[in-house]
């Protein structure tokens, strides 16, 4: 229970929340992170950038680095993929669980 | 039915067959497509991996990869097959052609946008001998000024 809310933590610290949108720079200051920093860097999808139109379940290596600690799928507000990519990749992360490439849960 | 399909077919081998026996199977899976009317269009052989999870007590596997081309007939006697046989821990079988389709319409799309980016940078290439009129200008105002 205790690793898990651990991990809801892990996600939200690099990112950039839905919250307000820009405007409300620094001057805010209330409720920021402890660290206070609130500014928001535009992210761009991985797969537009890289020109993928396909994403291969076989990727392992790829397939990882979307899949953080407990081997969730990163949502897209932390990922910053675009809509369709992140179906792709979704696909395929849950292809490479049925043939244990990836785990359904790490221990 | 006349269209062909292409899938994906991986599989997971116990590694703890004895290697003719694996092979043995191999070779049979192989003709079950033929005789099914199937072609097998690449073989491969991944190796031996370890498992991201345990299936059935083992932590790796031998995982094999077939593409067949094909009605889909093929697929479900082979994987009747693998069902049947206990040496085959984990099968799973992808359509690809759906896919691979997608990703060429994609990027030929993308082909096109970029064919058709290049026009503003051209203009703004073109615009450079504009440089030489602005040395007057100033002197246009001067007088104005006066």
């Amino acid at each position: 229970m205790s690793s898990n809310f651990r991990n809801d933590r892990e996600f939200e610290m690099d990112d950039e929340r839905g919250g307000p949108p820009a405007g409300r720079g620094h001057s805010g200051g209330g409720r920021g992170g402890p660290s206070g920093r609130r500014f928001r860097r535009r992210k761009v999808c991985r797969f537009c950038q890289d020109k993928v139109d396909l994403i291969d379940y076989k990727d392992v290596k790829l397939l990882q680095s979307y899949v953080p600690e407990r081997s969730k799928i990163m949502p897209r507000r932390i990922s910053g993929s675009c809509a369709p990519h992140q179906r792709m990749l979704a696909e395929a992360i849950k292809r490479a669980r049925t043939i244990a490439f990836l785990p359904y849960a790490a221990d | 039915m006349a269209e062909k399909r292409v899938y994906e077919v991986i599989f997971i081998i116990d590694p703890d067959t004895p290697e003719d026996d694996s092979t043995r199977l191999i070779e049979n899976l192989q003709h079950t497509v033929a005789d099914q009317g199937g072609t097998i269009t690449k073989t491969e052989n991944m190796g031996r991996r370890q498992l991201a999870y345990k299936i059935g007590h083992k932590n790796d596997g031998n995982y094999m990869m077939f593409e067949i081309e094909g009605s889909g007939r093929e697929i479900a006697e082979l994987e009747r097959r693998m069902r049947v046989n206990d040496a085959v821990i984990r099968y799973m079988t992808i359509r690809v052609d759906l896919d691979r389709r997608r990703a060429e319409k994609l990027s030929a799309r993308r082909t096109r946008k970029a064919s058709s980016r290049p026009a503003p940078g051209a203009r703004r290439g073109s615009s450079a001998p504009v440089a030489a009129p602005v040395a007057a200008a100033p002197r246009v105002v001067d007088e104005s000024e006066a």
